[in-house]
Protein backbone atom coordinates (compact mmCIF):
# COMPACT_ATOMS: atom_id res chain seq x y z
CA UNK A 1 0.00 0.00 0.00
CA UNK A 2 2.63 2.51 1.14
CA UNK A 3 4.80 1.37 -1.77
CA UNK A 4 2.08 2.16 -4.30
CA UNK A 5 1.31 5.52 -2.69
CA UNK A 6 5.01 6.40 -2.65
CA UNK A 7 5.26 6.33 -6.44
CA UNK A 8 4.43 9.66 -8.12
CA UNK A 9 0.66 9.75 -8.67
CA UNK A 10 -0.61 9.86 -12.26
CA UNK A 11 -2.60 12.93 -13.32
CA UNK A 12 -5.91 11.06 -13.18
CA UNK A 13 -5.41 10.43 -9.47
CA UNK A 14 -3.88 13.74 -8.36
CA UNK A 15 -6.08 15.99 -10.54
CA UNK A 16 -9.51 14.79 -9.34
CA UNK A 17 -8.29 14.80 -5.71
CA UNK A 18 -7.16 18.43 -6.05
CA UNK A 19 -10.49 19.28 -7.68
CA UNK A 20 -12.36 17.78 -4.73
CA UNK A 21 -11.00 20.52 -2.48
CA UNK A 22 -13.50 22.94 -4.06
CA UNK A 23 -16.69 21.09 -2.94
CA UNK A 24 -15.06 20.06 0.35
CA UNK A 25 -14.41 23.72 1.22
CA UNK A 26 -18.00 24.58 0.32
CA UNK A 27 -19.28 21.81 2.59
CA UNK A 28 -16.87 22.63 5.39
CA UNK A 29 -18.07 26.20 5.67
CA UNK A 30 -19.08 27.73 2.33
CA UNK A 31 -15.49 28.77 1.57
CA UNK A 32 -14.06 29.61 -1.84
CA UNK A 33 -10.78 27.96 -2.79
CA UNK A 34 -8.05 30.54 -3.30
CA UNK A 35 -4.56 30.63 -1.83
CA UNK A 36 -2.95 33.90 -2.91
CA UNK A 37 -5.29 35.84 -0.61
CA UNK A 38 -3.11 34.42 2.17
CA UNK A 39 -0.38 36.84 0.97
CA UNK A 40 -2.73 39.77 1.51
CA UNK A 41 -3.65 38.44 4.94
CA UNK A 42 -0.02 37.99 6.02
CA UNK A 43 0.84 41.52 4.81
CA UNK A 44 -2.21 42.93 6.63
CA UNK A 45 -1.22 41.10 9.81
CA UNK A 46 2.47 42.00 9.80
CA UNK A 47 3.10 45.17 7.77
CA UNK A 48 -0.11 46.99 6.83
CA UNK A 49 1.84 50.28 6.53
CA UNK A 50 -1.34 52.35 6.50
CA UNK A 51 -2.16 51.03 3.02
CA UNK A 52 -5.84 50.93 2.12
CA UNK A 53 -5.59 47.42 0.60
CA UNK A 54 -4.35 45.98 3.89
CA UNK A 55 -6.84 47.79 6.12
CA UNK A 56 -9.38 45.01 6.55
CA UNK A 57 -10.19 42.23 8.98
CA UNK A 58 -7.69 39.58 7.87
CA UNK A 59 -8.68 37.34 10.81
CA UNK A 60 -12.00 36.57 9.15
CA UNK A 61 -10.01 34.50 6.68
CA UNK A 62 -8.33 32.50 9.44
CA UNK A 63 -9.59 29.32 7.79
CA UNK A 64 -7.30 30.03 4.81
CA UNK A 65 -4.24 30.39 7.01
CA UNK A 66 -5.19 27.03 8.58
CA UNK A 67 -5.40 25.58 5.06
CA UNK A 68 -1.88 26.90 4.42
CA UNK A 69 -0.57 25.31 7.64
CA UNK A 70 -2.17 22.04 6.56
CA UNK A 71 -0.53 22.24 3.13
CA UNK A 72 2.91 22.64 4.72
CA UNK A 73 2.25 19.73 7.11
CA UNK A 74 0.73 17.46 4.46
CA UNK A 75 3.62 18.15 2.11
CA UNK A 76 6.06 17.24 4.90
CA UNK A 77 4.21 13.93 5.40
CA UNK A 78 4.29 13.23 1.66
CA UNK A 79 8.00 14.06 1.49
CA UNK A 80 8.93 11.73 4.35
CA UNK A 81 6.45 8.86 4.77
CA UNK A 82 5.55 8.76 1.06
CA UNK A 83 8.90 9.79 -0.44
CA UNK A 84 9.51 8.78 -4.06
CA UNK A 85 11.78 5.71 -4.19
CA UNK A 86 13.52 7.30 -7.20
CA UNK A 87 14.34 10.96 -6.54
CA UNK A 88 14.91 11.73 -10.24
CA UNK A 89 11.82 13.35 -11.74
CA UNK A 90 10.11 11.35 -14.52
CA UNK A 91 9.75 14.19 -17.02
CA UNK A 92 9.72 13.61 -20.76
CA UNK A 93 12.98 13.09 -22.66
CA UNK A 94 12.35 16.26 -24.65
CA UNK A 95 12.09 18.42 -21.52
CA UNK A 96 15.15 16.73 -20.03
CA UNK A 97 17.13 17.54 -23.18
CA UNK A 98 15.90 21.17 -23.33
CA UNK A 99 16.77 21.81 -19.68
CA UNK A 100 20.16 20.10 -20.01
CA UNK A 101 20.88 22.43 -22.96
CA UNK A 102 20.11 25.40 -20.68
CA UNK A 103 22.76 24.17 -18.25
CA UNK A 104 20.76 22.14 -15.72
CA UNK A 105 22.44 18.88 -14.70
CA UNK A 106 20.68 17.88 -11.48
CA UNK A 107 17.20 16.42 -12.02
CA UNK A 108 16.73 15.10 -8.50
CA UNK A 109 13.98 16.40 -6.25
CA UNK A 110 11.35 19.03 -6.95
CA UNK A 111 13.61 21.90 -8.08
CA UNK A 112 16.93 22.24 -9.94
CA UNK A 113 19.03 22.53 -6.79
CA UNK A 114 22.10 23.95 -8.54
CA UNK A 115 20.06 27.13 -8.95
CA UNK A 116 17.02 26.98 -6.68
CA UNK A 117 18.86 26.66 -3.36
CA UNK A 118 20.59 28.97 -0.89
CA UNK A 119 23.90 28.82 -2.76
CA UNK A 120 22.01 29.04 -6.06
CA UNK A 121 20.76 32.50 -5.06
CA UNK A 122 24.26 33.73 -5.82
CA UNK A 123 23.87 32.68 -9.46
CA UNK A 124 22.03 34.94 -11.91
CA UNK A 125 19.45 32.28 -12.94
CA UNK A 126 18.84 31.27 -9.31
CA UNK A 127 18.35 34.85 -8.15
CA UNK A 128 15.99 35.71 -11.00
CA UNK A 129 13.94 32.51 -10.62
CA UNK A 130 13.53 32.70 -6.84
CA UNK A 131 13.51 36.43 -6.05
CA UNK A 132 12.17 38.03 -9.24
CA UNK A 133 9.87 35.05 -9.90
CA UNK A 134 8.56 35.07 -6.34
CA UNK A 135 7.94 38.82 -6.42
CA UNK A 136 5.98 38.56 -9.68
CA UNK A 137 3.92 35.65 -8.34
CA UNK A 138 2.85 37.76 -5.36
CA UNK A 139 2.35 41.01 -7.27
CA UNK A 140 0.60 39.41 -10.24
CA UNK A 141 -1.69 37.18 -8.18
CA UNK A 142 -2.98 40.09 -6.12
CA UNK A 143 -3.30 42.36 -9.17
CA UNK A 144 -5.26 39.64 -10.99
CA UNK A 145 -7.30 39.00 -7.83
CA UNK A 146 -6.41 35.31 -7.80
CA UNK A 147 -3.87 32.68 -8.70
CA UNK A 148 -3.97 29.14 -10.06
CA UNK A 149 -6.30 27.95 -7.29
CA UNK A 150 -8.75 30.86 -7.34
CA UNK A 151 -8.88 31.47 -11.09
CA UNK A 152 -7.69 28.30 -12.88
CA UNK A 153 -9.52 25.82 -10.63
CA UNK A 154 -12.27 27.56 -8.66
CA UNK A 155 -12.98 30.27 -11.25
CA UNK A 156 -13.01 28.05 -14.33
CA UNK A 157 -15.13 25.46 -12.49
CA UNK A 158 -17.82 28.10 -11.96
CA UNK A 159 -17.46 29.43 -15.54
CA UNK A 160 -16.19 32.92 -14.69
CA UNK A 161 -15.17 34.77 -17.84
CA UNK A 162 -12.75 36.94 -15.85
CA UNK A 163 -10.99 33.77 -14.65
CA UNK A 164 -10.60 32.56 -18.22
CA UNK A 165 -8.95 35.88 -19.13
CA UNK A 166 -6.65 35.59 -16.10
CA UNK A 167 -5.71 31.99 -16.95
CA UNK A 168 -4.88 32.97 -20.55
CA UNK A 169 -2.66 35.66 -19.02
CA UNK A 170 -1.01 33.06 -16.75
CA UNK A 171 -0.11 31.00 -19.80
CA UNK A 172 1.04 33.94 -21.90
CA UNK A 173 3.37 35.00 -19.08
CA UNK A 174 4.60 31.46 -18.49
CA UNK A 175 5.42 30.99 -22.16
CA UNK A 176 7.42 34.25 -22.24
CA UNK A 177 9.29 33.24 -19.07
CA UNK A 178 10.06 29.76 -20.43
CA UNK A 179 10.96 30.57 -24.02
CA UNK A 180 12.46 34.06 -23.76
CA UNK A 181 13.58 34.84 -20.21
CA UNK A 182 15.09 31.50 -19.17
CA UNK A 183 17.35 31.27 -22.29
CA UNK A 184 18.43 34.87 -21.62
CA UNK A 185 19.35 34.47 -17.95
CA UNK A 186 20.98 31.04 -18.45
CA UNK A 187 22.79 32.31 -21.54
CA UNK A 188 24.16 35.33 -19.73
CA UNK A 189 25.34 33.17 -16.81
CA UNK B 1 -13.76 24.90 21.46
CA UNK B 2 -16.27 24.66 18.65
CA UNK B 3 -14.33 27.29 16.73
CA UNK B 4 -11.10 25.36 17.09
CA UNK B 5 -12.78 22.22 15.82
CA UNK B 6 -14.00 24.10 12.77
CA UNK B 7 -10.51 25.48 12.10
CA UNK B 8 -9.13 21.94 12.39
CA UNK B 9 -11.25 20.98 9.37
CA UNK B 10 -9.23 23.36 7.23
CA UNK B 11 -5.91 22.08 8.56
CA UNK B 12 -6.97 18.57 7.53
CA UNK B 13 -8.17 19.73 4.10
CA UNK B 14 -4.87 21.57 3.68
CA UNK B 15 -2.93 18.43 4.58
CA UNK B 16 -4.90 16.47 1.99
CA UNK B 17 -4.03 19.14 -0.56
CA UNK B 18 -0.35 19.22 0.45
CA UNK B 19 -0.09 15.46 -0.11
CA UNK B 20 -1.87 15.63 -3.50
CA UNK B 21 0.30 18.59 -4.62
CA UNK B 22 3.46 16.72 -3.68
CA UNK B 23 2.59 13.25 -5.00
CA UNK B 24 1.08 14.67 -8.19
CA UNK B 25 4.37 16.58 -8.68
CA UNK B 26 2.41 19.79 -9.22
CA UNK B 27 5.10 21.46 -7.11
CA UNK B 28 7.92 20.28 -9.36
CA UNK B 29 9.76 23.06 -11.21
CA UNK B 30 10.55 20.43 -13.86
CA UNK B 31 6.87 19.56 -14.37
CA UNK B 32 5.95 23.23 -14.85
CA UNK B 33 8.70 23.53 -17.47
CA UNK B 34 7.36 20.42 -19.19
CA UNK B 35 3.92 22.06 -19.26
CA UNK B 36 5.11 25.39 -20.70
CA UNK B 37 7.07 23.46 -23.35
CA UNK B 38 3.99 21.36 -24.28
CA UNK B 39 6.02 18.17 -23.85
CA UNK B 40 3.68 16.15 -21.65
CA UNK B 41 0.01 15.86 -20.85
CA UNK B 42 0.62 15.49 -17.10
CA UNK B 43 -0.06 19.06 -15.88
CA UNK B 44 -2.86 19.63 -18.39
CA UNK B 45 -4.47 16.41 -17.19
CA UNK B 46 -4.18 17.53 -13.57
CA UNK B 47 -5.63 21.01 -14.11
CA UNK B 48 -8.28 19.76 -16.55
CA UNK B 49 -9.52 16.92 -14.34
CA UNK B 50 -9.42 19.14 -11.23
CA UNK B 51 -11.62 21.73 -12.97
CA UNK B 52 -14.01 19.03 -14.24
CA UNK B 53 -14.42 17.45 -10.79
CA UNK B 54 -14.80 20.86 -9.13
CA UNK B 55 -17.40 22.01 -11.68
CA UNK B 56 -19.45 18.82 -11.45
CA UNK B 57 -19.38 18.74 -7.65
CA UNK B 58 -20.25 22.43 -7.31
CA UNK B 59 -23.17 21.96 -9.70
CA UNK B 60 -24.39 19.00 -7.64
CA UNK B 61 -24.13 20.96 -4.40
CA UNK B 62 -26.17 23.81 -5.88
CA UNK B 63 -28.71 21.56 -7.52
CA UNK B 64 -29.32 19.56 -4.38
CA UNK B 65 -29.38 22.72 -2.28
CA UNK B 66 -26.84 21.12 0.07
CA UNK B 67 -25.80 22.84 3.29
CA UNK B 68 -22.51 23.09 5.17
CA UNK B 69 -21.59 20.68 7.97
CA UNK B 70 -23.00 23.28 10.37
CA UNK B 71 -26.25 23.54 8.44
CA UNK B 72 -25.59 26.93 6.85
CA UNK B 73 -26.58 27.78 3.33
CA UNK B 74 -23.79 27.36 0.77
CA UNK B 75 -22.94 30.44 -1.22
CA UNK B 76 -21.05 30.02 -4.47
CA UNK B 77 -20.09 33.65 -4.68
CA UNK B 78 -19.45 35.09 -8.10
CA UNK B 79 -16.50 37.34 -8.77
CA UNK B 80 -17.42 40.50 -10.70
CA UNK B 81 -17.17 39.02 -14.17
CA UNK B 82 -16.44 42.05 -16.30
CA UNK B 83 -14.06 39.92 -18.34
CA UNK B 84 -11.42 41.88 -20.17
CA UNK B 85 -10.64 44.16 -17.24
CA UNK B 86 -7.02 45.29 -17.17
CA UNK B 87 -6.45 43.64 -13.84
CA UNK B 88 -7.14 40.13 -15.16
CA UNK B 89 -4.96 40.17 -18.22
CA UNK B 90 -2.13 42.39 -16.99
CA UNK B 91 -2.08 40.91 -13.50
CA UNK B 92 -2.51 37.43 -14.96
CA UNK B 93 0.42 37.84 -17.36
CA UNK B 94 2.70 39.18 -14.62
CA UNK B 95 1.71 36.24 -12.42
CA UNK B 96 2.46 33.89 -15.35
CA UNK B 97 5.95 35.36 -15.77
CA UNK B 98 6.61 34.61 -12.10
CA UNK B 99 5.08 31.14 -12.33
CA UNK B 100 7.28 30.28 -15.31
CA UNK B 101 10.44 31.50 -13.58
CA UNK B 102 9.84 30.17 -10.07
CA UNK B 103 8.01 27.05 -11.24
CA UNK B 104 5.62 27.36 -8.33
CA UNK B 105 2.37 29.21 -7.70
CA UNK B 106 1.24 30.15 -4.18
CA UNK B 107 0.00 26.71 -2.99
CA UNK B 108 3.13 24.94 -4.20
CA UNK B 109 5.38 27.59 -2.58
CA UNK B 110 3.93 26.49 0.77
CA UNK B 111 4.10 22.81 -0.19
CA UNK B 112 7.76 23.14 -1.18
CA UNK B 113 8.52 24.61 2.23
CA UNK B 114 6.87 21.50 3.71
CA UNK B 115 9.04 19.40 1.40
CA UNK B 116 12.10 20.92 3.04
CA UNK B 117 13.12 23.14 0.10
CA UNK B 118 14.03 25.87 2.57
CA UNK B 119 15.08 28.45 -0.03
CA UNK B 120 11.34 28.71 -0.76
CA UNK B 121 11.15 30.89 2.36
CA UNK B 122 13.00 33.45 0.23
CA UNK B 123 10.48 32.95 -2.59
CA UNK B 124 7.63 33.35 -0.07
CA UNK B 125 9.18 36.53 1.30
CA UNK B 126 9.60 37.84 -2.26
CA UNK B 127 5.95 36.97 -3.00
CA UNK B 128 4.84 38.82 0.14
CA UNK B 129 6.92 41.80 -0.97
CA UNK B 130 5.18 41.56 -4.35
CA UNK B 131 1.73 41.47 -2.73
CA UNK B 132 2.73 44.43 -0.55
CA UNK B 133 3.95 46.36 -3.58
CA UNK B 134 0.63 45.66 -5.28
CA UNK B 135 -1.22 47.07 -2.27
CA UNK B 136 1.01 50.14 -2.32
CA UNK B 137 0.60 50.86 -6.05
CA UNK B 138 -2.99 49.63 -6.40
CA UNK B 139 -4.57 53.12 -6.42
CA UNK B 140 -2.40 54.05 -9.42
CA UNK B 141 -2.78 50.82 -11.42
CA UNK B 142 -5.40 50.35 -14.15
CA UNK B 143 -8.05 47.89 -13.00
CA UNK B 144 -11.05 48.34 -15.26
Amino acid sequence: MIETLSQPWPWWVAGPLIGLIVPLLLLAGSKQFGLSTSFRQICAATAPGGIEYFRYDWKRGMWRLMLVLGIIGGAAVAATLLANPDPVVGISQATHADLAALGINDFKGMVPSEFISWSGLLTLPGFVMVVVGGFLVGFGARYADGCTSGHAISGLATFQFSSLVAVLGFFAGGLVATHLMLPLIFGAW
Amino acid sequence: MKELRVLLRYVLLGAFLGIAFTKGEVISWFRIQEMFRFQSFHMYGIIGSAVAVAALATWLIKRRGMRTLDGQEIETKVKPSAGLNYRYWIGGSLFGLGWGLLGACPGPIYALIGNGVSVMFVALFAALAGAWAYGYFAPRLPHH
